[in-house]
């Protein structure tokens, strides 16, 4: 919402009603209030109306309760992060207001359930205040308990004519969440928003109205970041995975689990983690590359495996879902202190490929891209994800389906002679020949774990060893060559460019555009291919004064990040230095930037 | 692959089976064609003679090289795979069971033999037997049991009796043994059986019977290390003046709790099949699902089934 929005006075009288192009909402309560279905509700609501949207949520690892929010930001204009302050607070407690109410902006409004929370008086000068008693409203509109179910619709209800929402495109919504169910149970829901709906908005000097949204080319589709990447392997041709439990991966095996048995695959959930990546291995040895994944934990369960399918040379797709480390660390924050692992772990030299998606929509594309690399290279590709993209949710405009469905079925027609460990290539690619393919000379290869000779059979020699290796590393050469230089945003040259990857390429975008905006000469890079590395970073960072990698993990010994250690060996430049922070929550724009001033202020 | 395995329809996905050719058309494989590597093994290992039989079964059954994938974890009896003329794999220490899943469950087509040893089975993979077992997953694990870590040289094993002087038990052996048939049947596997290297026949006779079974197959198969652990098995060596007993003929296979029995007896025991039984395996049920789950896509494309999906996202 803008400044000017919120310092609109009325008169008394109807309220007035004011253009806004964006607004926040954080609704903070508990974990069963059914809070993330209010912010379901407009998230969809906005992908619908063509709007952007990014929402942010906290879940408690408990088992079940707990505090817990989960923050909107609808805009007409383009959404690069949830949103560093709000302009709405929602809370249903005493502990949600006084947790949250410091992360609303001045002026900002609180509206709170006055059954619960007695608001502080200091406050109410830096806050509009607007206490409606939720909980006896609800009960008083359907019945029962309000604590069980309802309040949260009803609060839905006060949200849509606070923003002067669609009303009937959200009893759509509701109708469709609960579509199956008794009747009685959406008759409830419906009469709770229209209770919420109509309730009077005293002590609000207007209503808001979202500006028309730029025109979209195409229908928008709403989800989050792992029903993405999950939707995104299917429509890679993916039809084989298997996993182990753990979070925040298990929404991806639980989706892929449900919905691969109609493109006839399936899902298997294994014994545990070593089995889960042995029997994805297992079946891309079979002749289609499998998935599978996990989260820190998990990943470091796998390792050993991994580094057999970087030797025998296997396609296989690795999905690390990252939060915070080590060891069981912070299941439910988000954390990108999984790089280091998916670059190097496990024993030996095991070149492997590395890629991260930035949001929800690229998780879709990079699953895709991911898949064809592991094909093409016959290598175990990682695809790094975090906790903050896996859960929250974006509208993006929907892919063209038809187009970017793939079949990648194995080929078994016979083949005169096979050498899948050829050495004389020059790009080292190594192909492999499905079981079940006839080869007519009589001799079959094995794949195995041991160095060996090019059909697969094991060898001491040094000679090859050293062949080998060289095989195994060339092709990612080779592949990094073929990848495009990401392109900078903002000038190609200045004083200060921020480098990052993964889920905190919003809020970089968004502190760039703000600097610049105060006149600042900034600019920033995203690195999707983290290994390999694509070409021309050095003639990038060579127009800046300050290369500052952003990421969420420690500044480690030296000062930088695990990306920013990365660079510093790849390219020896002491002007690259980290920004790093580990609470456990994506970067805040304002964060950001006060990181930059000091960074740059110490030289 | 038993014809009671349901093989599903699977329109460019999973199972696009090859193209198998009329009966008749090619000639069974020889011995010559099956073999490949010369086996690095020590002379008069036991294993010698599970491969010279792994060849027979082949040869035997027609099954052509690329019918057939041949796994393996870690160990001496591990080096399985490069020794035969066929599609492999040769993983690591442990997870050979997992991997060949991946490969029953993806490939209904392919015969999918797992040889191991006993410390790959039953130490560092011993989660993955019991879950294997109690999923009743379609394929063949040929234990061959030596009592001993062959491999690194003569370390304590799991199957390793009581007392026996190993390099770090120089005092002898402290810990039980398991008991991998006790172990088999408590696990749910729905065939067991025990042979020796040292009565080639026999071993055939349950390599074919594993084989047939619709579901998951184990067999302990002793076989001697001559190097480290020898005359282990003697006393169940008629040439050794030991006794090789077959299950009594009265046995009922199907009896858990006989088949229990069986198991507990001091060596040398009996030998063949303990226990059998018909349920349906993983790969029937996963099937299945797939089956009813497909048929209500019937006719749509994949990126239409998923459309629908995508649609609810609007």
């Amino acid at each position: 919402m803008s400044d000017t929005t919120l310092t609109a006075q009325s008169n008394g009288g109807s309220p007035k009603v004011a253009k806004i192009s964006e607004a926040v909402i954080r609704i903070a309560g508990n974990s069963q209030d059914g809070i993330q279905a209010i912010g379901g509700f407009l998230a969809r609501l906005a992908g619908r109306s063509e709007q952007e949207v990014m929402t942010f949520m906290t879940i408690p690892s408990t088992i079940s309760g707990g505090p817990s929010i989960f923050q909107v930001r609808i805009g007409s204009g383009e959404v690069l992060s949830s949103g560093d302050d709000a302009d709405v607070l929602l809370c249903f407690y005493q502990h949600s207001y006084e947790e949250h109410v410091n992360s609303l902006k001045k002026g900002g409004i609180v509206l709170y359930d006055s059954d619960h929370v007695e608001p502080k008086e200091e406050l109410k000068k830096e806050f509009r205040h607007i206490g409606i008693a939720i909980s006896s409203l609800t009960v008083e509109a359907i019945g029962g308990t309000a604590k069980d179910k309802g309040k949260n619709i009803y609060s839905l209800g006060l949200v849509a004519k606070m923003f002067d929402l669609n009303v009937s495109k959200l009893e759509k919504l509701v109708g469709e969440r609960f579509t199956g169910k008794d009747p009685s149970i959406l008759n409830n829901a419906l009469a709770a928003f229209h209770a919420g709906y109509q309730h009077p908005l005293d002590g609000i000097y207007e209503t808001f109205r979202f500006a028309d949204p730029a025109k979209k080319d195409g229908h928008q589709v709403v989800m989050n970041g792992n029903e993405a990447l999950a939707y995104g392997l299917i429509a890679a041709g993916v039809r084989f995975g298997a996993g182990y439990p753990i979070t925040p991966w298990s929404d991806i095996m639980e989706l892929l689990r449900r919905e691969l048995p109609k493109y006839g695959g399936s899902f298997m959930q294994t014994e545990d983690e070593i089995a889960a990546v042995s029997m994805a291995m297992g079946a891309s040895y079979a002749g289609r590359v499998a998935v599978t994944g996990s989260s820190g934990p998990g990943i470091a369960l796998k390792t050993e495996a991994i580094g057999w399918g970087v030797m025998a040379e296997m396609p296989l797709i690795i999905v690390d879902i990252q939060r915070g480390g080590p060891s069981t660390g912070m299941p439910t924050n988000v954390e990108q202190s999984d790089l280091n692992i998916a670059l190097n772990g496990g024993h030996g030299d095991s070149p492997r490929v590395v890629i991260a998606p930035a949001n929800v929509e690229d998780c879709f594309y990079t699953a895709i891209e991911a898949v064809n690399i592991a094909r093409k290279y016959s290598v175990p590709v990682f695809i790094l994800s975090d906790q903050a993209i896996a859960t929250r949710i974006e509208a993006f405009v929907e892919p063209n389906l038809e187009k970017v469905c793939q079949d990648i079925s194995p080929d078994f027609t016979p083949i005169a002679d096979h050498k899948p460990y050829d050495l004389s290539t020059q790009d080292g690619i190594t192909h492999h020949v499905a079981p079940g393919t006839r080869i007519n000379s009589g001799k079959y290869p094995i794949a195995t774990g041991l160095e060996h000779d090019e059909m697969g059979h094991p060898t001491g020699s040094p000679k090859l060893h050293m062949a080998m290796s060289a095989k195994r590393r060339r092709k990612l050469q080779a592949l990094g060559e073929s990848l495009p230089t990401p392109k900078v945003y903002g000038p190609p040259e200045g004083n200060v460019l921020l480098v990052g990857w993964g889920s905190t390429q919003g809020p970089i975008k968004e502190a760039v555009d703000r600097a610049r905006a105060a006149g600042d000469s900034i600019s920033a890079l995203h690195i999707k291919h983290i290994n390999p590395l694509p070409p021309g970073l050095d003639n990038i960072f060579s127009g800046f004064h300050h290369i500052l990698v952003v990421e969420i993990n420690d500044e480690g010994l030296y000062g930088v990040g695990q990306l920013g250690n990365v660079l510093r060996s790849r390219f020896a430049d002491p002007k690259i230095r980290g920004i790093n922070k580990t609470d456990g929550l994506n970067w805040k724009v304002k964060e950001i930037l006060e990181a930059v001033k000091a960074k740059v202020a110490k030289k | 692959m038993s014809a009671t395995t349901e093989i599903p329809q699977r329109s460019g996905n999973i199972a696009v089976l090859p193209a198998v050719p009329a009966p008749g058309e090619r000639k069974g494989l020889t011995k010559k064609e099956i073999a490949a590597d010369h086996p690095t093994w020590c002379p008069g290992c036991g294993d010698f003679s599970v491969l010279a039989l792994y060849f027979k079964l082949i040869e035997k059954r027609k099954i052509w090289h690329e019918k057939v994938t041949t796994i393996a974890g870690i160990g001496c009896s591990s080096r399985f795979p490069y020794f035969v003329q066929a599609h492999g794999a040769h993983y690591i220490h442990g997870r050979a069971l997992p991997f060949a899943s991946g490969i029953s469950l993806s490939r209904p087509d392919l015969h999918v033999f797992v040889f191991g040893g006993d410390g790959d089975a039953f130490s560092i993979g011993g989660n993955h037997f019991s879950h294997t077992a109690r999923k009743n997953i379609k394929l063949t694990y040929c234990v061959m049991d030596n009592w001993v870590y062959g491999l690194t040289k003569k370390q304590t094993s799991p199957t390793s009796p009581l007392g026996f002087k190993s390099k770090t038990d120089g005092w002898g052996a402290v810990d039980y043994p398991i008991n991998p048939m006790k172990q088999a049947i408590a696990a749910g596997a729905t065939f067991v059986a025990r042979t020796t290297h040292t009565n080639p026949n026999h071993v055939l006779q349950m390599m074919e019977a594993a084989m047939d079974h619709d579901g998951f197959s184990f067999i302990e198969c002793l076989s001697e290390c001559v190097e480290f652990y020898e005359g282990a098995f003697d006393s169940s060596n008629p040439r050794k003046g030991g006794v090789f007993n077959l299950v009594p003929p009265t046995h009922d296979v199907t009896d858990e709790a006989e088949a229990y029995k069986l198991a507990g007896e001091a060596f040398p025991g009996s030998f063949g099949i303990f226990y059998q039984v018909k349920k349906p395996t993983k790969n029937a049920k996963e099937a299945g699902i797939v089956k009813s789950m497909s048929e209500k896509v019937t006719g749509l494309k994949d990126w239409q089934i998923l459309q629908k999906n995508f649609d609810r996202m609007r």
